[in-house]
């Protein structure tokens, strides 16, 4: 590991051993060990030993899921402003801890510190970028509609609902971020699979999310194998939408089929430049437009003539 | 009845329907490749109207290859050509409606009244929107010089025929796209005279390709590898399979699937317009519509006097020759949906629900059922679950905003629901918590070019209408 | 599908003053009748009207059409309420009120001749024998701005000069203040005036109530009061009677009936004036209070240029031929 406690002059004796963190999931706003027992092995870009991290199983992928409706609620019924304050809080809170993020994005990506650096300078950036998106998203793509009638008409847009994320595999932070970020600012909910080979980062932004306001449940991070764990997800009855990010072409087609079943909202995976600013599309990906309708009319009975 | 109204049925003399017709295919009316055709009936009368060739995978392959060779000059045209043709388009069909909507209520069965008042004005109304669209692509929010997709495969229901295909070939030629349409097996017919409009508008071959047929030909289409861009508008289990089919492809999926929408009447409703809003919502076209208010919740306190203000209301409704210009219910579409429905109903009754219609006499030939209305349901009802898509309303109590709205929501779809109350607040409230794509407060079955629609959960995704309904016709 | 209205019960008890027994509460005091009118449904004025309008899109043609346009002219209340009023005019008008097409026979009667009290006496004349009634407007027609007693006293000359219907006007201005039971009262009185002969129509100048809400209140208050009819209009403002406000004012009809057993006419006036229009608003009552209605006992058009349109299709559709106006008479 990069950060060893030096030696300490007076004491020559012995090293100190480190305290190694026991990486655990992160759901409905605990931090439990997958169901299963399981844990695997996650290596750094030499295939040094990092740490343990929790397998998840299918039913530690239900658990996600019961916790992140129950979320839907309260989250989706925040206001934008509330939520972008939270999503901000988010950026506050890993600017705190950055050395750690840049110790793991480094040791999972196999960056220098500089790089690593500028990798989660990006993504807590990528936060603030959102916290800005969430009272101004619906301004964008809603508005009133000149109906032909004695109409008032407005479209507005509204968060999906539980989004399942398969975070993208190699960028395994900033990509994290830049795939989760959206879903939440808009008002859903997510599970989210961390990349399997580093799920490191993923895990401990956990910690973060613990601790900036964001009510339990509304991000929830399994770590384990994808394949096994997105399956069950993608045909999960009450998951309303995926990010395939992370699925590579065979798995992406698998799950898009299983998602059929009850019409989930699909985002294929593609091609993504996570360090260039993003554009709306992973927030729109994950919004429903609903348009109300109520009569107008005049002012009174006496306009009406035939 | 003292005051008789005498018939009064519009001339079917402002249409000529041919014995036959072809495949509409790079502008011009071929046979199918394996000379299959099928008949078309009215079915009021179960007269046959026409001949229509049958397309298979071979037409869908020509077809598409038509769109694909048109596409390059289609989508190269100026914005401002393209909506030159989308505006003559919209004109020649509102100087063709009346002969449109008479075809279209021979070949599909619903009132003229709604033909002429609904669907005709609507699908002239769309044209028209979307023509000015074409010109002004990079101010919708999509970037600035958003690209189309290419050849959009589009699949159509029966139950609006017409602005079915308003809704599909509007905006996709707006934006750019060529299309292969395949109309329902049940209403080819007036997909083929708008094949005569293209022509009349001079609109280059190839940029709309017509294929009456039947689930095959629409499954071919779906899944043939040249199509870029699926649209289909139809029951929930065949969306399901069309997205099944696309995975793993790049082909861009809007499904615009079934409901069982909600309508909620509070105790302080309007009630006089809520029961013409409840009539509205479930007896427009025969209740063949994805967006029928076929759920009635009716809070408790005013059930008795609501129900039976709703049963003198229907004892008014005029069923019958759907020519005529009184009546107000027409013909169920099919044999098959009428059996459908009638299934459903069968089993209501079976699982206890208490049905009422009003006297009525349904006429010997043709396909037809009595407006009905289900009392005693429960959300455990088969037929408070299912979409029956038919003139079958079933009535639920609540006792609290809350309760409405748990009710309202128990469904696995999402398109539609009313809110009927003269208190604003509750409105918006209601409005906010029903999961639900369009929600009509105070009025039911409203629609309009410039208003998206699209449903939520398994009533499928994506949006018709608006600068909305450009995104499903454009690479972003 | 055949409406299946049960019939009228035209003798149910009414408590002195007017209100029915069944909601004689409601008018226990000025509270309890704002309570209560208050608590009637909303109306939504876009989806009343476009009711009205759906209605509107009947096509009655041939033998529905001769029967619609006989039962329209049986309805008419014909209609002379100008300061320039004579004795001739008067008297033109009730003999038009009873042969309204001297080339036909069996061109059925209009329902009254509709004056000012000082001309019933000569109306009475002109139409003695015939059948036809004599309407007169009364309390201060059509402002309704005078004091009781003298409302009581133009009533009392109409009813005492041989009136068989008496066409009152409420008061506005009381209404719009939310003095319901000084409506309500006045109401009283002048049916009191009416006596057992005479029958009384409530006039609410309903593009003066302004909104649907007030007319709705309007017509449960003049009923609730005891009118024999309720009428749409004077005639003398901007905007009288519409397919909307007839409508409105058909449900109230119909839902009073439902609750009380008392049958209450309607009388929209003023604007309709083509056979078209009249057409409209007999499929407004077909439909909405139903065939009940369907009878100058109980629905009225205040009109009188719509009687010669009505005579020209009338003549139309015996002859095959359009008619012109040379071939109707002036009054």
């Amino acid at each position: 590991m990069s950060e060893k406690s030096e030696k300490s002059e007076k004491s020559e004796k012995f090293e100190r051993l480190s305290v190694l963190k026991t990486y655990k999931l992160y759901v409905g706003g605990k931090f439990p060990r997958s169901e299963s027992g399981r844990v695997y092995e996650v290596a750094d870009s030499k295939g040094n030993w990092l740490a343990n991290a929790p397998q998840s199983s299918r039913k530690d992928a239900r658990d996600a899921v019961v916790a992140a409706r129950k979320a839907f609620g309260g989250w989706s019924g925040a206001t934008a402003y509330n939520r972008g304050q939270i999503l901000y809080r988010i950026a506050e809170m890993l600017e705190g801890r950055k050395d750690q993020f840049v110790r793991e994005v480094g040791d999972a990506e196999g960056l220098s510190k500089a790089k690593a650096a500028a990798v989660v300078d990006a993504a807590i950036d990528r936060w603030v970028w959102y916290a800005g998106w969430t009272d101004k998203i619906a301004q964008v793509v809603g508005g009133g509609n000149p109906v032909a009638g004695p109409f008032f008409n407005l479209s507005s847009p509204e968060p999906t609902g539980v989004v399942v994320v398969l975070a993208p595999q190699d960028s395994s932070f900033l990509g994290l971020v830049s795939v989760i970020a959206p879903v939440i600012a808009t008002g859903n909910t997510a599970v989210v699979i961390a990349s399997e080979k580093s799920p490191l980062p993923a895990l401990s932004l956990g910690e973060i999310l613990a601790t900036s306001d964001l009510p339990g449940g509304v991000v929830n991070v399994l770590s384990g194998r994808t394949t096994e764990i997105a399956a069950p997800l993608a045909a999960h009855q009450d998951v309303n939408a995926i990010d395939l990010a992370g699925a590579d072409e065979v798995l992406a087609k698998e799950l898009e089929i299983a998602a059929a079943d009850n019409l989930k909202r699909v985002l294929r995976p593609q091609p993504v430049d996570y360090s260039a600013t993003p554009g709306t599309e992973r927030l729109t990906a994950f919004l429903e437009t609903k348009t109300v309708w109520h009569p107008t009319g005049s002012l009174g009975a006496s306009g009406s003539s035939y | 009845m003292a005051f008789e109204y005498a018939p009064a049925p519009e001339s079917r003399a402002v249409v000529d329907i041919a014995p036959s017709y072809g495949l509409f295919i790079d502008g011009e009316f071929a046979e199918a490749a394996d000379g299959k055709v099928f008949k078309t009936v009215s079915p009021s009368t179960e007269e046959v109207l026409s001949e229509v060739a049958q397309a298979g995978e071979a037409d869908v392959d020509r077809a598409v290859r038509a769109a694909r060779k048109a596409f390059e000059k289609w989508s190269a045209l100026p914005g401002s050509e393209r909506a030159k043709y989308l505006f003559r388009i919209a004109r020649i069909i509102q100087e063709r409606s009346r002969e449109l909507a008479v075809l279209e209520t021979l070949d599909n069965g619903k009132p003229i009244k709604e033909t002429r008042d609904a669907d005709l004005p609507l699908v002239a109304a769309h044209f028209f929107y979307y023509a000015g669209w074409a010109d002004k692509l990079g101010h919708a929010g999509f970037g600035s010089d958003p690209r189309p997709l290419g050849v959009a495969g589009q699949v159509i229901p029966w139950n609006f025929p017409l602005l079915m295909l308003a809704w599909k070939i509007a905006p996709a030629l707006a934006t750019g796209n060529t299309v292969v349409l395949k109309p329902a097996e049940t209403t080819p017919l007036s997909a083929l005279f708008f094949a005569d409009i293209c022509r009349q508008a001079g609109l280059p071959k190839g940029v709309v390709n017509i294929l009456p047929g039947y689930g095959d030909a629409g499954a071919a289409l779906v899944a043939h590898p040249d199509v870029n861009k699926v649209a289909f508008t139809g029951s929930t289990a065949v969306g399901k399979e069309i997205a099944r089919t696309v995975a793993g492809t790049r082909k861009k999926l809007t499904l615009e699937l079934g409901g069982k929408g909600a309508n909620v009447v509070f105790d302080d409703a309007p009630v006089d317009q809520a029961v013409e809003g409840i009539v509205t919502g479930i007896f427009f076209n025969q209740g063949q519509v994805c967006c029928a208010g076929s759920r009635l919740l009716v809070q408790e306190s005013i059930q008795d006097e609501l129900l039976e203000s709703l049963k003198r209301r229907l004892s008014t409704l005029r069923l019958g020759d759907p020519l005529d210009k009184n009546t107000d219910i027409g013909a169920i579409n099919s044999a098959e949906q009428l059996a459908r429905i009638t299934a459903l109903a069968e089993q209501g009754e079976a699982e206890g629900a208490e049905r009422w219609s009003p006297a009525c006499e349904l006429p010997s030939s043709g396909y037809w059922f009595a407006p009905t209305l289900f009392t005693n349901v429960t959300q455990a009802h088969t037929i408070a679950r299912d979409e029956i898509f038919g003139p079958v309303l079933s009535v639920l109590t609540f006792r609290t905003p809350e309760e409405a709205v748990a009710k309202a929501n128990n469904t696995q779809y999402g398109l539609s629901a009313g809110i009927w109350t003269e208190k604003g607040s509750r409105i918006l409230a209601v409005a906010n918590k029903l999961r639900a794509g369009v929600v009509w407060s105070n009025t039911f079955n409203k629609f309009d070019p410039t208003s998206p629609f699209g449903g939520y959960k398994e009533s499928g995704f994506g949006r018709e209408g608006g600068r909305h309904g450009l995104e499903a016709y454009l690479d972003v | 599908m055949p409406t299946s209205a049960s019939s009228p019960k035209l003798s149910a008890p009414r408590e002195q003053g007017g209100t029915p027994t069944a909601l004689a509460d409601v008018t226990a005091s000025d509270s309890t009748l704002r309570r209560f009118l208050h608590g009637l449904p909303g109306v939504d004025a876009v989806g009343l009207e476009a009711r009205a309008a759906s209605l509107g899109t009947r096509s009655i043609k041939t033998t529905a059409k001769a029967y619609a346009i006989d039962l329209a002219i049986s309805m008419v209340d014909l209609t002379t309420l100008e300061g320039a009023d004579t004795p001739g005019k008067v008297r033109a008008l009730g003999a038009k009120a009873v042969h309204p097409d001297p080339t036909d026979r069996t061109t059925p009667t209009t329902a009254a001749v509709c004056v000012y009290p000082d001309m019933v006496a000569v109306a009475k004349e002109a139409v003695a024998g015939s059948g036809v009634k004599v309407a007169s407007v009364a309390t201060a027609f059509p402002a309704g701005r005078a004091a009781l007693d003298v409302k009581l006293a133009d009533v009392r000359e109409a009813v005492a000069a041989g009136a068989d219907e008496i066409d009152m006007v409420i008061d506005r201005g009381a209404f719009l203040a939310g003095r319901y039971m000084k409506v309500y009262d006045e109401i009283v009185a002048v049916k009191e005036s009416c006596g057992t002969s005479a029958r009384l129509k409530v006039i609410f100048e309903t593009g003066e109530l302004s909104t649907y809400d007030n007319i709705r209140r309007a017509s449960w208050l003049g009923m609730l009061a005891g009118a024999d009819f309720i009428k749409t209009s004077t005639g003398k403002v901007a905007v009288n009677a519409t397919p909307a406000n007839t409508l409105l004012m058909l449900e109230a009809v119909r839902d009073f009936r439902a609750q009380t057993g008392v049958q209450v006419g309607v009388k929209p006036a003023g604007g309709i004036r083509t056979s078209k229009d009249a057409v409209k608003f007999l499929v407004l009552v077909n439909e909405t209070a139903g065939e009940d209605w369907l009878d100058n006992h109980w629905f009225r058009f205040g009109a009188s240029s719509l009687l010669n349109d009505l005579l020209m299709q009338r003549q139309k559709l015996a002859t095959g031929r359009y008619s012109g106006p040379d071939y109707v008479t002036v009054d």
